[in-house]
């Protein structure tokens, strides 16, 4: 520890902090523009400098180390004047033109200009104006504005891991760019957004539509993938207009996936805004009440084990609590959450969570990926992954597909081949894996929808406890899920009950009563033709087109809901706008409809409703907090080794961009697969 | 003036053979295993002891430089680098040894790295230098083919190998850190200090960066004792030092005096004096384009060396003297020397990526006489909101020859301002 004065204040601090640190410890505010916590150090906007006794140039206070005894000033007139000065010179070649500019409001630039600026330009010469590169559908290009802070380029090439930004030329002509004009490849590019002091790099979807005073600030939970990001939505009147990370250390930093920021256009489009009836095969507006009806005369006169229910991947454990007790008092026991046709062993805990935390990747140091890839299932996650490579003596493995994760990996194999490779030895990556002191795989939840993914989640187990991946201090056993409902789902079983009936059986006429909740990503072509199919959700999907009746629910956006995310971590969002026309809250729909049918669901409020989940399930009562397990129980999943099939993993995401109704339904996304999926973009034509 | 004999640079006109015949008949790599078995510590005090400081241009002690390096190697490998990137306007003595004098710099090399322990050492030379790096190339070929170079280098038990790198034309890569990230192949940008190359220079590893005139000089120091360098000079600025005098005099030329010698004296006696005779000189940059100018008042009595220079607010710099006569126009040199900073400034930080352009555009209008009194009032204010205020030490050269301008040669820019008239819209009128 150092001890350093600032301003008079005396700090204690741990060596090798900058002297920016300490003065933000002794609770000085340091303008900067290009120092960032979590990029490397430039120091080149000099706007943080400082004085320090002794040294007789004014000190760039971000990449000066501290020293014992050191005696800081952080607001002397020097350093006022210093500032000052460095102001004015951004501000010379700076175009002014915040009145048309998106980051007005939320500009760091501007900011500081009130503390540090001048009322009047002393510039007399002409300014410098520069071309507009076309980064591609996300990012928007206004390099005029640029004050070349150079964060753009260390967040590309040391978080997201695609170094395709830098700065060319030199002097008064240097400009930031991709060199050859391209669209950002990174899944994570819409974050320059926010590292973007000034307007240079903004939303391009977003361009000119709201000044950040005028929006409803609400936070949320992303449910676009399974991390968990925590989001703020920015709303106004009625309708989301963007949104944006929220910090959180322990999940996502502050960093949010391209699909997770981007896809809120996709929000109004193809709603589901009423409910709607099939008659005669086709589709007609209806009234709540008559939809209430046919769903109660329909499953009055079905047998209960003839009716069947499957939850999506974007759905809220609310509603899925309210379905699955509805079905209870039915009595049908045909319940899955696993639409795309995973059946695994999940009757701990332990078998489906993502064990080692996403915090924890930074204690493991060795990676063993199974079926999955991690930078379009989880690119937060992966970026945490890059973060724990970047910081060395860490190997990675990956079988299955070889992709580019931003990191090394040895590819081991395509299939479960290579599984058994590693189970017998001989691989050479079993001696990595064996040196390792805290290794740890992830399984992909695609490597798990194969018909032997009981016996991959089995064999992976099985790696795990043989490497020593757990024990009293470590789970190294892995799960990532990719569909942001699916831990919350399996934490309050809605599994098939006994003698229930599995996704699998229950299409193709396994059930004469289909209850799709937000489900979407099955194959709809496989329900049996004369199954009476009722879809509860908020857009007009794959399952809105084969259902028979419509119950029109809320988005994530339009609803306080629980998720679970992939770790296990319970996380609560809330409303930010109302769902649209005669949409509905889903738990609220099924507490009408059951009373409708007679087996009223006892709770009348949400508040109720959570009450019975803690009740019922006491993990749900820890939200935001993650406690971790201990790999103590080495209890097998079911699962019989011999299975295995030796067919290679395949990529679960065929793209990025376009994964769930929200994402389908937007042309930002879509804009997206044009210029990153040529091929796909042209066969969907 | 200094003796022949005290010269370290025999063949600094290239008159006798460069190669290392020639450089053997001049004395280099003499003994050579004798000076490194004295031990790392005895060079770095004898280095010490003769007083010499960094002929780069900052006049660092070299012997104390050498100092840093790490005694104990914690793995890493450390590395001397040799900075021949001569970019300087008006300087061209490095240039010369390398020409003429290459073994010098080869011998200098492997005593130096032997000192810090480097078993490798870098030149990063000019990129325009393309002449003179083919002719080192071929010299440090000589020596790995004499067993000078190479594994258990001139029979020391030392390995130690030399790699020549030619750089791409950057003014910048001249600053010590700029150079070692361009030499890992980056973009030429300085570096932020602390760390130092001591601790963390090339690829991490503890680097010295020297200049090619300490290096080269380095084994005549050793071979006749750091006393006799230290009895040429000044105290504290000691031993020999090549002048590379260009400009309005009447023999160009490059020459190794002693430090600290009268500035007229050089001028007179070394490069034919100035054009029209002493009474016509106008002004003299001692060091470089970044060091400010002098006027010829304080050239009279003017020595030439680091602390005489800095005690006029000016610099010894790189030694590069550029004298100008009357008919010289200096508000208008001054100006291209903007226009170079402007030009050369590698973007990296605020008050010189943009500094550098305003005060090149306002030294334009006060050329062009555009300029007003209040302009030059900023133009001072601007210059000082840039030296001081940036990563490295260029935002500084770019502000000191306007300073130095300001302060030798304040009336003759006053004048232009008051003798501006607007030009009259009438009179173009009627044209």
């Amino acid at each position: 520890m150092a001890k350093v004065t600032v301003d008079g204040i005396e700090v204690e601090i741990a060596n090798g902090s900058s002297v920016l640190q300490a003065a933000e410890a002794a609770g000085k505010e340091i303008p900067r523009f290009c120092y960032h916590e979590r990029l490397s150090v430039a120091g080149n906007c000099r706007m943080c400098l400082v004085e320090i006794e002794k040294i007789p140039k004014p000190v760039a206070s971000c990449g000066q180390p501290v020293a014992d005894g050191m005696v800081i000033f952080t607001d002397t007139e020097n350093v006022r004047k210093s500032r000052r000065g460095v102001m004015e010179f951004l501000l010379i070649n700076h175009p002014l033109d915040c009145p048309i500019c998106d980051q007005g409001g939320e500009c760091d630039l501007q900011d500081e200009a009130v503390s540090y600026g001048r009322d009047t330009s002393r510039y007399e010469e002409g300014k410098r104006a520069v071309a507009q590169p076309d980064w591609g559908p996300l990012v928007k290009t206004t390099m005029t504005r640029c004050i070349h802070c150079t964060r753009c380029i260390r967040f590309s090439t040391e978080i997201a891991g695609v170094p395709e930004l830098g700065a060319t030329m030199r002097g008064e002509s240097m400009q930031v760019g991709t060199y050859v004009e391209k669209a950002l490849s990174s899944e994570l590019s819409g974050n320059l957004i926010d590292l973007c002091p000034v307007g240079a790099l903004t939303s391009k979807p977003y361009a000119y539509t709201a000044r950040s005073w005028e929006l409803r600030k609400t936070d949320s939970v992303d449910v676009l993938d399974a991390v968990g990001t925590n989001i703020r939505i920015d709303a106004r009147g009625a309708e989301v207009l963007r949104i944006l990370p929220r910090l959180n250390d322990d999940v996502n930093e502050e960093w949010l996936g391209d699909k997770s920021r981007f896809s809120v256009d996709g929000l109004k489009r193809r709603r589901l805004d009423r409910p709607w009836l099939r008659e005669n095969g086709k589709l007609r507006a209806a009234s709540w009440e008559e939809v209430f009806a046919a769903v109660t005369n329909k499953i009055k006169s079905t047998t209960p084990d003839r009716i069947g229910a499957i939850a999506g991947d974007l759905v809220d454990v609310e509603s899925m609590l309210a379905l699955k007790e509805m079905f209870t008092s039915l009595g049908s026991p045909n319940l899955d959450c696993r639409q795309d046709g995973a059946v695994f062993d999940a009757s701990q805990r332990g078998f489906y969570l993502f064990n080692t935390s996403i915090a924890g990747i930074e204690e493991a140091d060795a990676l063993l990926i199974i079926g999955s890839n991690s930078r379009h299932e989880a690119p937060v996650l992966n970026a945490r992954i890059r973060k724990r490579w970047l910081a060395g003596n860490f190997q990675a493995g990956l079988i299955g597909v070889a992709h580019d994760l931003t990191y090394a990996t040895t590819h081991v194999g395509a299939g479960p081949d290579a599984i058994a490779a590693l189970l017998d030895g001989t691989h050479p990556f079993a001696e990595v894996l064996k040196a390792a002191k805290k290794p740890m795989l992830i399984l992909g939840a695609g490597a798990l929808a194969r018909p032997d993914g009981a016996a991959i989640h089995a064999a992976a187990w099985k790696l795990a406890a043989q490497f020593n991946m757990m024990n009293d201090d470590w789970h190294g056993f892995n799960v990532l899920h990719h569909a942001a409902a699916r831990t919350g789902a399996l934490d309050i079983g809605f599994l098939p009950g006994p003698e229930g009936k599995a996704t699998a059986q229950m299409l193709g006429g396994g059930v004469d009563i289909l209850w799709l909740l937000g489900a979407d990503a099955l194959d709809t072509q496989a329900i049996g033709a004369d199954t009476f199919v009722i879809y509860q959700g908020h857009h007009g999907d794959a399952g809105a087109a084969r259902a028979d009746v419509i119950l029109p629910g809320a988005a994530y956006t339009e609803k306080d809901g629980t998720y679970v995310n992939t770790e296990g971590r319970v996380q609560q969002g809330f409303i930010a706008v109302k769902p649209p026309g005669d949409a509905r809250e889903d738990w609220r729909i099924l507490r009408a409809i059951s009373a409708y049918m007679g087996h009223a669901l006892r709770y009348d409020t949400l508040q109720e409703l959570r009450a019975h989940l803690v009740q019922t399930y006491p993990g749900f009562a820890l939200t935001g907090e993650l406690r971790r397990l201990a790999g103590t129980n080495l209890t097998a999943p079911a699962g019989d080794l011999a299975a295995v099939s030796s067919a290679p993993f395949q990529p679960v995401l065929q793209n990025y961009y376009q994964t769930d109704p929200i994402s389908r339904a937007s042309p930002t996304m879509a804009a997206c697969v044009a210029a990153h999926y040529p091929t796909l973009a042209e066969a969907a034509e | 003036m200094l003796n022949d004999a005290d010269r370290i640079y025999q063949n600094l006109y290239g008159q006798q053979d460069w190669q290392l015949s020639g450089a053997r008949a001049r004395g280099d790599w003499n003994a050579t295993v004798e000076i490194l078995a004295r031990g790392r510590d005895a060079i770095i005090e004898e280095v010490k002891a003769s007083g010499m400081r960094g002929r780069g241009g900052a006049g660092f002690p070299t012997g104390m430089k050498w100092s840093f390096m790490p005694k104990q190697s914690d793995g890493r490998p450390s590395y001397l680098v040799v900075n021949a990137d001569e970019s300087e306007p008006g300087t061209c003595k490095d240039r010369d040894i390398i020409r003429h004098e290459p073994h010098k710099l080869i011998e200098g090399c492997l005593i130096a790295g032997f000192a810090m322990g480097a078993h490798t050492a870098f030149i990063y030379i000019r990129g325009e230098y393309y002449n003179e790096a083919a002719r080192l190339q071929a010299a440090i070929e000589e020596a790995y083919a004499a067993g000078l170079l190479g594994k258990n280098a001139a029979g020391s038990d030392w390995d130690f190998d030399l790699v020549l790198h030619r750089g791409a034309g950057a003014y910048i890569c001249g600053e010590e850190s700029a150079l070692l990230e361009s030499l890992e192949g980056k973009k030429g940008m300085p570096r932020m200090k602390p760390p130092f190359p001591a601790a963390m220079g090339l690829y991490g590893c503890p680097t010295t960066v020297n200049n090619v005139e300490s290096i080269a000089g380095i084994p005549t120091v050793l071979r006749r004792g750091a006393a006799w360098f230290a009895a040429l000079g000044r105290p504290k600025n000691t031993g020999t030092k090549i002048f590379c005098i260009s400009g309005h005099v009447n023999r160009p030329c490059n020459v190794e005096e002693e430090l600290g010698i009268p500035l007229k004296d050089l001028i007179e006696k070394h490069a034919g004096g100035v054009r029209g005779g002493w009474d016509n000189l106008q002004a003299v940059i001692p060091g470089g384009a970044s060091m400010p100018i002098l006027n010829k008042e304080m050239c009279e009595t003017q020595l030439m060396d680091f602390d005489s220079l800095a005690a006029v607010r000016s610099g010894l710099g790189s030694g590069a003297i550029i004298v100008m006569d009357k008919s010289a126009d200096v508000v208008k040199a001054i100006w291209r020397l903007s226009k170079f900073f402007k030009h050369e400034s590698c973007g990296q930080c605020t008050p010189c990526r943009e500094g550098t352009g305003w005060m090149m555009r306002m030294m334009d209008r006060i050329v062009q006489g555009k300029a007003s009194m209040a302009d030059i009032a900023l133009m001072e204010q601007v210059t000082t909101q840039v030296a001081g205020h940036t990563i490295c030490a260029f935002g500084d050269a770019a502000a000191w020859p306007i300073q130095g301008l300001m302060r030798a040669f304040r009336p003759l820019v006053e004048q232009r301002a008051t003798d501006y008239k607007p030009p009259q819209p009438l009179a173009q009128a009627a044209e």
